[in-house]
């Protein structure tokens, strides 16, 4: 995710909620730094994780059906308790690991099965993806053709993903 | 003259400062709890479903299947002084094992953070070599096992900072040089800047001894394994490497009689001693090593220097005894080996 307000990757990320209102800010270090944000990647990964997990309304915290942690136990332990817990409590991990992994957002690496995997073949999605907007923005137009067409027979090979865009 | 001299082998990249090379994959297997929350009969399902899957690798005539439930404590210590398994390991409780082969360049630690931390170890700065092959041995799993994995974060792992590929490559520095020279912090700042960890002898949590720095990526997630190697390779390791190394020059070149005497004080107390703090004989080895690197001592091998720093340690020396040693006893028996292993 990039910064508001230049490229950079984003590695602060708040949300507010006022009157109803619901904003989000994303900051890279630079500009956290000038808005007087703390920068959380400064920070132990414990820390991190009993800053964001602080329940405000024990009640209101859920725990994973997966193995029954809730983000108290998680700040406790500094570990989530199973793969579960990374869809329960998708946007209190999100912003730790991405302030952990300096602004890192997606895996990018390998996958299970392989180069004709659903997921290699999406990694290599957005690759081509990323590919050509560099094109048109360097007007390599036949470049870009060429990186369309790609792109076009990938997606017939694969099946759709379901909320994610390319 | 080193083994490698004696066998004919090329000798290990950079063997002077990199002792070793590892690169480490974490890996959980799919619809069970991370270990921690797991209950003793799913971190035993969880062995058995890995030994199956790396059969080859964990059950073949030249690898052991250590249970460390059921072996003693002086044994898991022998493996931690080895650095087969962490600390973290060796104390914890339940079900728990590894797999070591028996050159020691592979070992498969199952139910320590994770499921499965595969390792490859090598000597001197290699961690290509490491890579390939743990990287074939998670590859052979995969087949067998369904590893926890998510579209967005990758490899699910217990600590969302080994997410992603969770590949670690680390280095094992020996950097006394830069610590005479001071020049230390600096190489901290630089791989701090990098996202590189500076550990010490034990990795995560230790002290440096004997002038032991571990050095480990800390990104895991955003770059392909490609491209955490490459930068592990070309941007600071390289570099620590030729910074020792001119450090060590200009050791020489600023008072060389200083250093010969202190590198040849630091053997004579090594031949003589008869009782032997261990902090003393890794900082003094650490010395005699660096004498050894420069050519300043000769009749003395490098890969003795370097297995003494494994066999001095106290789990070792009990193995070797036979029996539980006092601290007394265990700096007695330590001077008593040292001794014998570099009388001249």
């Amino acid at each position: 995710m990039k910064c508001d307000r230049c490229d950079r990757p984003a590695i602060v990320h708040q949300v507010i909620i006022s009157g109803g209102e619901h904003t989000e800010i994303h900051l890279c270090e630079v500009h956290a730094a000038e808005a007087g944000v703390p920068n959380p990647g400064k920070q132990p990964v414990n820390k991190l994780l009993a800053k964001i997990a602080t329940p405000t309304e024990p009640s209101a915290i859920p725990s994973c059906p997966g193995c029954g942690a809730t983000l108290a136990d998680i700040r406790k332990s500094s570990l989530l308790g199973c793969p579960q817990c990374y869809d329960t409590f998708e946007e209190a991990i999100g912003i730790m690991i991405e302030s952990a992994q300096a602004g890192g957002t997606r895996h990018v690496g390998r996958g299970p099965g392989g180069a004709e995997s659903v997921h290699a073949k999406r990694h290599e999605s957005r690759r081509l993806v990323e590919e050509l907007d560099r094109a048109v923005q360097a007007e390599q137009y036949e470049r870009a053709a060429e990186i369309k067409a790609k792109l076009g027979r990938l997606s017939e090979q694969q099946p759709p993903t379901s909320g994610e865009s390319l | 003259m080193t083994s490698h001299e004696r066998t004919g082998q090329a000798e290990p990249p950079d063997l002077d400062v990199v002792l070793t090379s590892r690169a480490r994959i974490a890996r959980n297997l799919s619809g069970l709890p991370f270990v921690h929350r797991a209950t003793a009969d799913q971190r035993q399902s969880v062995i058995s479903r890995v030994q199956l899957a790396l059969e080859p690798e964990c059950c073949s005539e030249t690898t052991t299947w250590v249970d460390l439930e059921s072996v003693s404590p002086l044994q898991r210590r022998v493996l931690y002084e080895r650095h087969l398994i962490s600390r973290q390991h060796a104390d914890q409780q339940g079900p728990r094992g590894v797999a070591v082969a028996q050159d020691e360049s592979m070992s498969v630690m199952v139910n320590e953070e994770d499921h499965v931390r595969m390792h490859a170890l090598s000597p001197g700065l290699q961690p290509h070599a490491c890579f390939e092959r743990v990287l074939a041995m998670d590859k052979a799993a995969e087949g067998a096992v369904e590893w926890a994995f998510h579209e967005r974060w990758g490899y699910q792992t217990a600590c969302p900072t080994n997410a992603g590929t969770g590949v670690r490559f680390s280095a094992m520095l020996h950097l006394p040089a830069l610590r005479l020279t001071r020049e230390l912090e600096k190489v901290r700042h630089a791989a701090k800047d990098l996202q590189l960890a500076v550990r010490g002898y034990y990795g995560e949590g230790s002290e440096s001894s004997g002038h032991f720095y571990q050095v480990s990526n800390q990104i895991t997630l955003g770059c392909t394994e490609e491209e955490l190697l490459d930068r592990f390779m070309s941007t600071i390791v390289p570099g620590i490497v030729e910074y020792e190394r001119s450090a060590r020059q200009a050791l020489l070149r600023r008072d060389r009689l200083a250093l010969e005497d202190r590198v040849h004080r630091d053997l004579a107390i090594l031949r003589s001693a008869r009782v032997m703090k261990v902090d003393e004989a890794m900082r003094r080895l650490s010395t005699v090593r660096l004498g050894v690197c420069l050519e300043l001592i000769p009749n003395v091998a490098l890969d003795c220097i370097n297995g003494l720093f494994q066999m001095i340690q106290s789990g070792h020396l009990q193995q070797q005894a036979g029996k539980s040693l006092s601290p007394p006893e265990s700096q007695a028996a330590r001077a008593e080996l040292l001794r014998q292993r570099l009388s001249g």
